[in-house]
């Protein structure tokens, strides 16, 4: 049964996929703008699938904006541009896709698939391919699972739309869209390898579209009731509070279009005296407290502002800020050992043998 | 050395002298409706104490709350015609798109999207669609706009497109208030854009309040330039407060921020500034306020700039009192508590009016509020009490009691003990907190430019040399500088291990 999503859901969606983001994966706001109007002037309304309900010949396209973060929140976010990437992909294979879904639910592109479906009038299926955010094309559970990565249309809102017809790998195909996306002055809006219902029901990584809802839900219900919204996340997930603190300085660079860098932080509260210093490349990636690494990719680094319990941005991230950060568990899928070879501390160059924080 | 700092409030005009450091001289005046009386009338009451006599005077320094307030009350607001260069990106969400849809009917004069703006690269995005801009140019001028505010994508990187539109608007609209965004912001189109939308919404009020500032200070005889202070702490000269009165946004907390600061000698405290229509707190550190970290909201536009981490209520000395049921402000009699206030002969009730019947102020006539008794009085202290309490708490970032310096003419409201406060402090001359803050003022240097092929610490370097450069030679003593912010973003995909960097310093006027 597909459910309405409400404008509510959708406004509990964007704080739930800032703190799915893990740092990364760009504002929801843009997006949350955009749905808004769609809901009040247009009367568009988007309802909510479970991959369960997919039928194993059933196509679903899968979504996402590529780019600088930097570039959305200039260019802003037009929601017919997406659309117009999935209307790209039914023209050239000449199929029609039975739902969207999300590539990765972690920041804005957890609201893609929303505008997409509201122009388009098709459901949202409750799934994504990341259960977080990552910097790249590869670091997909259809990745991990060999999927086909290919076709892929990339569409700019200036009217430019490629589409990559044939790679062989997935590293080939972040290697080609990545240059269509620099081009494109490094924003595009994408339509990945369309996927079968059965692929969907076996590598999708389920619910979590739910899951960034009833995350943001409890942060805005403990922001509208004063209480603590770390605890009231901790509530409804199964997290770990790996470290309290401010931040003592953070260094950025941008070396192949991904942004890298170091923040340090000092610690407060019961981690006075602590160090932590944590390591990003779009997103959190490695967290060191007192020079160990104690958290580290596919488990989900979470740096929230203390006091509000929204995410705070690698991209944004200030001195002096007062954060708490915590981990919750990672997707199943990218445990593997081909799943750590995707996604694990050594494929984001960290010499450092995976340990869950959940282990 | 020797400064006046005036602070013009919704309420009361203060007026101070700081001689070496020291507060020489404080008086009160009401704020005039026509602001020049109201400062006028203060800068002749601080003469009137005999210590302006036969001195020179360095600067006067005033603070204001009025462009912030004509924007949280909707008042005073010019009609802006929105031009945004960068189409066909960006349509979805037109200006203004997530403005309160109160203030947008009120400054909306229209809006005009056209083709332009910057790649972050430099490259154009768009061609510049000169053609569009006449044609916007021309509407916005058979509709009447005189307040025009510029935005185009990646501006802060690449202002031209927005320079070139401003020379074709001001072609068009001969003698139009032209903000472009890239004078006021960040990366960020939309923060940026609605920051000047309220710049231009400003216009005519900031046009009109310092020709009234610079007519006081002539018609009170004293020679002495005059500085606006900003957001910061800082003061820049009034014709550049003129053109961009959003820097002076919070200038009037900050000021009293500032001078709690300096009156108790406490560095690190919450203050609380109780005005005559709005209560701000915030919390010091190093004597300086906490600043917001990211997205600020002013009258519930967002917007990113510098400012003060402040939780403001409608809560002052003049707040309406409503007591069935029990309803304390947020309207306000304002500057008109003389006249409107029942202890004075008026009809409206205020806090003022039950501050006197209480025998917590002695003010006005006690007789026209004898009516109101003591578990009156108690329930509306009640009121305010918890009103500061939640704001207080709010504005805490860590638990446990910490030191509270109540400034302000309407500190009578905030009682000795609250909930979360280890002690209430009050300052002599605490009612003219936000007078001292802008008499001590400080000259800041900015320097904001990308730095290509230089180590990131070199760049900071050389970028602070940059800003204390400029802060010098506006005024700074070179001795006592200190860099109160650092930024620095990598630059995309730019050759050359591009980095752009901003770097603001700040230091005391030089003696002269």
């Amino acid at each position: 049964m597909d459910r309405e999503i409400t404008l509510d859901d959708i406004e509990s969606l964007a704080v739930g996929a800032w703190v799915l983001g893990t740092g990364g994966g760009g504002s929801p706001y843009l997006g949350l703008l955009n749905m808004r109007r769609l809901y009040r002037e247009d009367g568009l309304r988007v309802s909510l699938m479970s991959p369960d309900e997919l039928a194993d010949d059933d196509m679903v396209a899968a979504v996402s904006n590529m780019g600088a973060p930097l570039v959305g929140q200039e260019r802003l976010t037009d929601s017919r541009t997406i659309a117009r990437a999935v209307a790209l992909m039914e023209e050239h294979t000449g199929k029609r896709f039975r739902a969207i879904m999300s590539l990765e639910i972690g920041g804005g592109n957890s609201i893609q698939p929303l505008m997409a479906a509201a122009h388009l009038g098709r459901p949202v299926v409750d799934a994504d391919m990341m259960g977080r955010a990552y910097p790249e094309a590869q670091m997909t559970s259809v990745a991990v699972g060999d999927l086909t990565p290919c076709p892929l249309s990339t569409v700019d809102v200036r009217g430019l739309e490629s589409i990559v017809d044939k790679v062989p790998t997935w590293k080939w195909m972040e290697r080609v869209s990545r240059k269509i996306c620099v081009e494109y002055g490094s924003i595009a809006s994408t339509c990945k390898a369309p996927r079968t219902g059965a692929e969907v029901k076996q590598w999708g990584i389920k619910y979590t579209t739910t899951k960034a809802i009833k995350i943001g839900h409890a942060v805005r219900e403990a922001q509208r009731l004063h209480q603590d919204p770390i605890a009231a996340i901790l509530s409804v997930e199964p997290g770990k509070v790996l470290y309290r603190g401010k931040v003592k300085d953070v260094e950025r660079r941008t070396t192949e279009g991904f942004l890298r860098g170091r923040t340090k932080f000092d610690g407060m509260d019961e981690y006075r005296g602590v160090s932590m210093e944590i390591a990003f490349q779009n997103e959190w990636i490695v967290a060191w407290r007192d020079n160990q690494p104690i958290a580290m990719s596919p488990d989900l680094i979470c740096v929230l502002d203390s006091v509000s319990g929204e995410a705070v941005g690698t991209e944004t991230i200030r001195y002096g800020q007062r954060v708490t950060v915590i981990a919750l568990p990672p997707p199943e899928v990218f445990l593997s050992p081909k799943g750590l070879l995707h996604v694990g501390p050594r494929a984001f160059g960290y010499d450092i043998e995976f340990r869950s924080v959940f282990a | 050395m020797r400064r006046i700092g005036i602070d013009v409030g919704g309420t009361n005009t203060d007026a101070v002298l700081i001689e070496d450091g020291k507060v020489t001289g404080a008086v009160k005046a009401p704020t005039s409706e026509d602001v020049t009386t109201g400062i006028l009338d203060s800068l002749k009451a601080l003469a009137a104490t005999g210590v302006l006599k036969g001195k020179r005077i360095d600067g006067v320094m005033i603070g204001t709350t009025h462009f912030i307030n004509a924007v949280v009350q909707r008042r005073h607001l010019t009609k802006v015609g929105a031009l945004r260069l960068g189409m066909p990106a960006s349509a979805s969400l037109p200006p203004f798109c997530d403005w309160p849809e109160d203030l947008a009917e009120i400054v909306r004069g229209g809006v005009w999207m056209v083709e332009g703006g910057h790649e972050f690269d430099g490259r154009p995005f768009m061609p510049l669609d000169e053609a569009a801009i006449t044609a916007a140019a021309r509407e916005m001028k058979a509709k009447g706009l005189r307040s025009v505010a510029i935005s185009a994508i990646f501006s802060p990187l690449d202002p031209s497109h927005e320079k070139r539109a401003a020379e074709i608007v001001a072609g068009e609209v001969p003698g139009a208030s032209i903000t472009c965004s890239s004078d006021l912001g960040r990366i960020g189109l939309l923060e940026r854009e609605n920051a000047g939308l309220l710049n231009a919404g400003l216009a005519d009020l900031a046009r009109d309040t310092i020709a009234a500032f610079e007519q006081a200070i002539r018609d009170s005889g004293i020679a002495a330039p005059l500085y606006i202070t900003q957001n910061d702490g800082t003061v820049v000269e009034a014709t550049q407060a003129r053109r961009l009165p959003v820097y002076s946004f919070a200038s009037g907390a900050t000021n009293s921020m500032r001078g709690g600061a300096y009156l108790s000698g406490l560095l690190d405290a919450m203050v609380i500034d109780v005005g005559g229509t709005t209560t701000d707190v915030g919390q010091l550190r190093h004597g300086f306020p906490r600043e917001a970290n990211s997205v600020v909201k002013v009258g519930g536009v967002r917007t990113l700039f510098r400012m003060p981490d402040l939780m403001s209520i409608g809560l002052g000395g003049g707040s309406h009192v409503s007591l069935d049921p029990l309803k304390v402000g947020p309207l306000s009699v304002g500057y008109r508590l003389l006249r409107e206030g029942i202890a004075f002969g008026g009809k409206q009730l205020t806090t003022t009016d039950i501050a006197v019947a209480a025998g917590r102020l002695a003010l006005g006539d006690r007789a026209k509020v004898t009516h109101l008794d003591a578990a009156t009085c108690a329930r509306v202290f009640g009121e305010a009490q918890r009103m500061v309490e939640e704001t207080v708490d709010r504005m805490k970032t860590e638990a446990g009691d910490v030191p509270l310096i109540a400034v302000g003419g309407g500190a009578f409201l905030v009682p000795d003990k609250l909930e979360g406060v280890s002690e209430v402090i009050r300052v002599t001359h605490g009612d003219c907190a936000n007078a001292v803050g802008a008499a001590i003022a400080q000259v800041s240097g900015e320097c904001d430019q990308i730095f290509r092929d230089m180590a990131r610490v070199d760049a900071i370097a050389r970028a602070n040399e940059l800003a204390a450069d400029r802060a010098v030679s506006a005024g700074a003593d070179r001795a006592t500088l200190s860099t109160i912010e650092t930024e620095d973003m990598p630059l995309a995909y730019l050759p050359g291990n591009a980095l752009r960097v901003r770097v603001r310093v700040v230091g005391d006027v030089a003696a002269t």
